[in-house]
């Protein structure tokens, strides 16, 4: 994850965009892939890309904000998802996302005052018969405990 | 020696690296000379990481291994299960789709020829497409994904469909709680699904094919992809398939975290660079699909099926299961279970017996309260309906349905009021936008569970009413079905509804 150095400019934008260009259907492709070298989908590139692919920038603005994995500001450091679906509940799941967004002081999609954590809500991981589970920063783990989710947290900064 | 330590995400969310990298440095240390094979899962997931070590020819199992375990593991003074298939849970599964996965390195395709893989392919290049699609309609083969639509069908709809360009879609936006089958066969037996594909496109005239793999699911796309460059290089993939001239092209494409973009319809227009609002049909993707052309769109398990049936037969195939739901379904077991994973099986076998003896209950020890069959969108069985058989209209009588088969066991402290809660906020956040009923709805589904929550009892007959009109009004599935697991929870459990009723008077 890249840190901050100011806003991405427009040449190296459209750098990214070019890797993307001769897809087929190649909005989403290329926003993941702006998204993996900047950490975030520059608000530059809504202009850039509408003019690129021949759409409206509000259709490009709604394909940006319709989806949950695009953020328009860089997360923090480490990024930690916490499955909140139905077989994680099963399993207390509930409880270990109360607890880490207590221990936090976050609502969900919060970022700590440090920088250090963002806190996301995931639905599903496919890790259903080895519940509770979660995401730090792209790593799976499984039958998560609040102890160890601690234990991860302080590793991160918090 | 071949070690083998999976790959698979569940076992690495247990710590199969860890152990991964304790073996090669414990063997280097003792001059061993072992090759660590990252295999796919063998689905038990409560013993993983379930390490296999093989000498002559023989493979014996030991789980769940922690890296301090190594020694002991290298020592042979761990405690063996035996052999996988000694294991009852293994044992008494029927493996067709998951012939494969746990066995081979998914990567290898020498590994995947050795055991069968390709010969479904093979004998697909030397049939007529009819001659497939017949194959494929005879099995009784229906979409398992969850709507069951006769997969045979509508390939041949778009056989038929005359166009310049035809495109086959895999649908791998397994996004429903409780379901992991798709991910575990990407992870462990890519080409099976690739194979599956292909033979999809020899029978419809498609020449060009997508696998849309969900956002949370990073080791299956990078599998997936890996194994397309491996599949294009060894020319099973291209512009001359297995030397036959035939061309199939095939692109893994990432989805970005829209539950909803598991609807067909709402796939396609993602795969398009537009947001995921569900179309109206007809017309039908396998007349006007992708960029408007003649689409197949299939589950993960539906394709990855294939290969198997044009191998061993139609007629193989459909002598398994029962009434019109023929041959076998990897189904996931999940949630508060304990033991959990895939267990293929032909269709029929009680719902009690899937939860009660073969997943050996709840892990908690407590009673079942209820078993979420289907995914988020999915009717809660209580345990009076545990003789159901697993079966698509033997469910569906039932006032259920099997979806993708994933079943989440939720033991007595399970409180079914905020199950029902759950299923409308899911809605509301996943909704796509397009019908009234459910991007309000849900919202407003949240709004009357907290009324009732409050002991507030006319709410009740207002969420009934709200259910009828997000079924009814609904385009696709995420409005209409979110009154099952509410609906059924409400009659199943009414005594979670009326707690605070209780407590007022």
């Amino acid at each position: 994850m890249p840190y901050a150095t100011g806003e991405p400019t427009d040449d190296q934008i459209s750098a990214v965009m070019e890797e993307f260009i001769a897809l087929e259907g190649p909005l989403l492709p290329m926003l993941h892939g702006l998204q993996a070298e900047f950490g975030y989908v520059p608000q530059a590139a809504v202009e850039l890309i509408a003019d690129a692919l021949n759409l409206s920038r509000a259709e490009v603005h709604g394909v940006i904000s319709f989806y949950h994995d695009f953020r328009k500001a860089p997360a923090g450091r480490h990024v930690v998802k916490i499955c909140r679906a139905e077989a994680c509940q099963a399993v207390g799941g509930e409880a270990l996302g109360e607890a880490v967004l207590a221990r936090l002081g976050l609502d969900w999609h919060g970022t700590t005052c440090n920088g250090a954590v963002t806190l996301e809500p995931v639905y599903c991981l496919g890790l259903c018969a080895c519940a509770p589970a979660a995401m730090i920063d792209g790593k799976v783990i499984g039958r998560v405990t609040e102890d160890r989710m601690t234990r991860i947290l302080q590793e991160a900064g918090v | 020696m071949k070690i083998f330590v999976p790959r698979d995400s569940a076992a690495k969310a247990l710590g199969a690296d860890d152990v991964a990298a304790a073996i090669q440095i414990e063997a280097g240390n003792r001059g061993l000379d072992v090759t660590v094979v990252r295999n796919g899962s063998r689905g038990m997931v409560w013993l993983e990481p379930l390490v296999e070590i093989e000498t002559d020819g023989v493979r014996k199992a030991f789980g769940p291994v922690t890296a301090e375990d190594v020694p002991a593991l290298l020592d042979e003074t761990l405690e063996s299960l035996g052999t996988v298939e000694d294991i009852p849970f293994f044992a008494r599964q029927t493996r067709l789709t998951f012939a494969r996965c746990g066995q081979i390195d998914p990567l290898s395709l020498t590994d995947y020829e050795t055991h069968g893989g390709l010969a479904g392919l093979k004998r697909a290049l030397g049939l007529r497409p009819e001659e497939i699609v017949a194959e494929v309609t005879t099995s009784g083969l229906r979409g398992r994904g969850g709507a069951g639509f006769p997969t045979g069908i509508k390939w041949d709809t778009v056989r038929k469909a005359e166009a310049a360009r035809k495109y086959i879609v895999c649908n791998a936006d397994e996004g429903d709680s409780g379901t992991f089958a798709d991910r575990m066969i990407m992870e462990g037996d890519p080409f099976t699904l690739i194979e599956g594909m292909i033979i999809a496109g020899l029978a419809t005239g498609a020449t060009k094919g997508f696998v849309y793999i969900r956002s949370e699911y990073p080791d299956a796309i990078e599998v997936m992809e890996a194994a397309v460059r491996i599949g294009l290089k060894a020319g099973m993939l291209g512009t001359n398939i297995l030397g036959s001239g035939k061309i199939f092209d095939l692109e893994i494409r990432t989805g970005a975290g829209a539950y909803v973009c598991g609807e067909e319809t709402s796939l396609l227009n993602s795969l398009e660079g537009k947001r995921g609002i569900v179309r109206a049909k007809p017309p039908l993707p396998a007349l006007e699909g992708l960029f408007g052309k003649p689409t197949v769109v299939n589950n993960v398990l539906s394709l990855a099926t294939v290969p198997v049936i044009l191998q061993k037969g139609a007629e193989f195939y459909a002598g398994f299961g029962l009434g019109r739901s023929k041959g076998t379904m990897p189904i996931q077991i999940a949630g508060n279970v304990r033991y959990g994973g895939l267990f293929e099986t032909a269709f029929g076998m009680p719902l009690g017996e899937l939860v009660n003896d073969i997943a050996g209950g709840t892990a908690s020890g407590r009673p079942v309260k209820a078993v979420q069959v289907g995914g988020p969108l999915g009717a809660y069985m209580p345990v009076s309906r545990f003789d159901t058989p697993f079966g698509y209209e033997e469910f569906d009588g039932q006032g259920g349905l099997i979806g993708h088969a994933g079943l989440v066991v939720f033991d007595d402290k399970a409180d079914m009021l905020k199950m029902a809660r759950f299923a409308m906020e899911f809605c509301a956040v996943e909704s796509c936008g397009k019908c009234t009923p459910c991007r309000i709805g849900a919202v407003r589904g949240v709004e009357t569970i907290d009324r009732i929550d409050a002991g507030d009892a006319g709410a009740v007959s207002l969420l009934t009413d709200l259910c009828d009109t997000m079924k009814d009004g609904s385009l696709c599935a995420l409005g209409g079905f979110t009154p099952y697991p509410v609906m059924s929870a409400l009659t199943h459990f009414p005594e979670d509804f009326s707690r605070q009723k209780e407590a007022a008077e």
